[in-house]
């Protein structure tokens, strides 16, 4: 009795957190406005700790010209921004639309683990494909693979009412350890190694550099258009499609998509699926576009990040694409920043986290900069 | 918005100062486990900042979070910023001879890492720790109470099993010389599979293995595994240091780790500071060449910590038989392999 009440409360709880994560169109302010300040915030208290820590202002000052010439200040910057970006991107598409249909998947992590751990044994399974086919095919696997992985969660909520939150997260440690188990496997270890690593990619299963005919130290690949047509594939979907439209209903008011006819079991696990193919090609690209291979730290909490950046891109397509180029810039920028001024690389994570705690709570930033909005504040939004 | 204004003026400001720089720039790129690892990480930047200090050379790090960090690192570095980058890490190998074929201008060097064929802009820092760690063995074996000793590492790769190797080789060797039985757990020297926290980050591992050798008799325990170790040193406090001492690796903990350092029985250190500063003085007077440097016993590119703590209850007859072995070692009639 007392765990339906709980479950209950977790339901109401999760859905009044993907209502302020989905907002419509309409609401301008809230959609760009507040997540603009969020950053500035964030910026800002993130200089005020440093100033905390015993950083001085020359510092600060030259911490922020590194973050910005880091993420944004020459081709390489950028290049290195993008290439952040598409995993992040990708994975945060699948969370945004999991948002739009009411189902807070925490486990794009996994998801993202399996998919790049498909794309790699796949690609080094059949070396004898050429290039085009063999890169198509393993991107495939990836997703093929997320989407199961992802369905799992979606199954049992569908049949059992199992929590989406509770099952992802235990699915996300499942993946670690089989990950692990599966990089010690003879078939898939690489040759000469006692440690936990895959096997390479073959060249033909990698995703093309686009720029290292000016560079070879770019590391910008052909994920940048993978990402862009699942931006465009997924704004298509949620809000040009039938099913689309469905996943949108029964997120917004699941009883009423119920009682309009809709299948909410089978918009349960449809919706959990493209989630985790979106983040299963996330693995993929990083893996066929960055690393070349698998090795148990590879997701490196891209799958997390992605979580904050659905949120920031309020689940919105576009707005998903902007925060990723942002929260790229910040992982480009931050390592610039830790070369140039000394400042810790954890900033970075605290400036993330700070911006998130901002998005969460747009009243908040109304009361800080009362002159950034026209309209008073909304009751309880 | 004043404080954007501030920051703004502050970025003026450095703007102008941030040419004032000295003349040769050391770059290092840190393994997972942070540069405040109290170990290996920190050994290695204290290489860095013992020749900012002896050459007033300028030094940056850029910590690694997570593996896949390696290549963006050395990327964020490259760009005539850095005169010589030394990455640290066996791990790092792939990405930094990616880096250097890359960039055959820029002078590269690898702490644990030994190319076959070398590269030549690539200089390997390899060390012979298991000739250290077979000193740590013997003194353990000789110290233990209870006849079992521990051991266990980060992940399974050479830099790391090399220091069990010549852990359990000491501890063997003690048996030899005394006729006693005292039994290593945590690594196999014939299978080469032992313990491992597949980390280099959870002190809450380094707390738990430590516990379940201890719970299995082990009285003396020498983790490799950077700062995971620091859980198990930790750990060693709450029991008392009659029930569980712990072997430092890499650095001095005693030193590194002060608020501990009555749990460490020694430490087998990997002088990677050394190196570090002999690669760094060789790429600023040219004589820099790709190819290898091997730290061992005879050069004191690794040796034993001194006891500190324990400095009385190690007997004076096994601190002088621990002085015949090293020489022993250095001369060849003793062997720390099998």
């Amino acid at each position: 009795m007392t765990s339906t009440i709980a479950k209950r409360e977790l339901d109401d709880a999760g859905r009044k957190l993907l209502v302020r994560a989905t907002q419509g169109r309409e609401n301008f302010e809230d959609l760009v406005i507040v997540p603009i300040f969020a950053v500035v915030a964030a910026l800002v208290l993130g200089a005020l700790i440093m100033l905390a820590t015993g950083v001085d202002i020359a510092t600060i000052g030259k911490s922020f010209v590194a973050l910005a010439v880091g993420s944004f200040g020459s081709l390489n910057a950028v290049s290195e921004t993008l290439t952040a970006a598409i995993p992040l991107v990708l994975a945060g598409l699948g969370l945004g639309l999991g948002f739009r249909a009411g189902l807070f998947n925490i486990g794009a992590e996994g998801q993202l683990l399996m998919g790049g751990m498909a794309a790699a044994i796949f690609s080094f399974s059949f070396p004898g494909l050429p290039f085009p086919v063999l890169m198509l095919l393993s991107l495939t696997a990836g997703a093929v693979i997320g989407a199961l992985y992802a369905s799992i969660a979606g199954i049992l909520k569908a049949t059992t009412g199992a929590h989406e939150v509770i099952s992802t997260i235990m699915l996300n440690l499942t993946s670690f350890q089989i990950l692990v188990y599966l990089l010690r496997q003879p078939y898939i270890q690489k040759e000469g190694r006692s440690d936990p690593i895959s096997k390479s990619v073959p060249d033909a299963g990698r995703l093309p550099q686009l720029l290292d005919w000016i560079d070879p130290n770019m590391r910008l690949h052909a994920g940048l258009f993978l990402m862009l047509i699942a931006v465009a594939f997924v704004w298509w979907l949620l809000f040009r499609s039938k099913i689309g439209f469905a996943f949108r209903a029964s997120g917004a008011n699941p009883d009423a998509a119920r009682y309009a006819g809709m299948k909410s079991g089978l918009i349960v696990v449809a919706a959990m699926a493209t989630a985790g193919a979106l983040a299963g090609l996330a693995g993929a690209a990083q893996v066929q576009g960055v690393l070349g291979r698998a090795s148990p730290g590879f997701s490196a909490g891209i799958g997390f990040d992605a979580i904050a950046l659905a949120l920031l891109g309020r689940s919105h397509p576009v707005g998903i694409l902007f925060a990723g180029i942002l929260f790229g810039g910040l992982e480009a920028g931050g390592r610039q920043m830790q070369v140039d001024a000394g400042v810790s690389i954890d900033l970075i994570a605290i400036i993330q986290a700070l911006i998130i705690v901002f998005i969460a709570a747009p009243l908040l930033v109304r009361a800080i900069f009362p002159w950034g909005f026209t309209r008073a504040t909304k009751g309880g939004k | 918005m004043t404080f954007l204004s501030k920051i703004g003026l502050a970025a003026a400001m450095v703007a102008g100062s941030v040419t004032a720089a000295s003349a040769f720039t050391a770059c290092q790129v840190t393994d997972t486990g942070g540069i405040d690892d109290a170990g290996f990480n920190q050994t290695a930047w204290k290489g860095v900042e013992d020749t900012m200090a002896a050459h007033g050379i300028d030094g940056r790090f850029l910590e690694s979070q997570a593996e896949s960090d390696y290549e963006a690192n050395l990327n964020s570095l490259l760009g005539g910023a850095c005169d010589v980058i030394i990455t640290v890490g066996f791990l790092m190998g792939d990405a930094t001879a990616a880096s250097a074929a890359a960039n055959p201008d820029q002078k590269f060097s690898i702490v644990d890492f030994a190319y076959d064929p070398t590269i030549p802009n690539v200089l390997g820092q390899v060390y012979a720790t298991d000739q250290a760690a077979f000193l740590a063995g013997y003194v353990a074996a000789g110290m233990s109470e209870t006849g079992v000793l521990g051991t266990f590492g980060g992940i399974n790769i050479p830099p790391v099993t090399v220091f069990m190797d010549g852990f359990v080789a000491g501890a063997n060797y003690y048996n030899e010389q005394k006729g006693t039985e005292v039994t290593v757990l945590g690594w196999n020297l014939e299978s080469k599979e032992g313990l491992f926290t597949g980390n280099f980050e959870s002190l809450d591992d380094g707390r738990a293995f430590a516990q379940n050798l201890y719970d299995e008799g082990a009285d003396i325990v020498m983790p490799v595994a950077g700062p995971v170790g620091l859980g198990s040193a930790a750990l060693a406090d709450e029991l008392g240091t009659d029930a569980l001492k712990i072997i430092g690796v890499d650095a001095d903990q005693a030193l590194t780790d002060s608020e501990k350092a009555h749990v460490y029985l020694t430490s087998v250190l990997k002088r990677m500071d050394s190196t570090v500063q002999q690669v760094i003085e060789a790429a600023m007077d040219d004589t820099f060449e790709g190819g290898l440097i091997v730290g061992d016993l005879a050069n004191d590119g690794v040796s034993l910590a001194p006891f500190h703590s324990f400095e009385d209850a190690v007997p004076a007859e096994l601190k002088a038989e621990l002085d015949a072995i090293k020489a022993g070692i250095i001369d060849g009639s003793i062997s720390v392999g099998m």
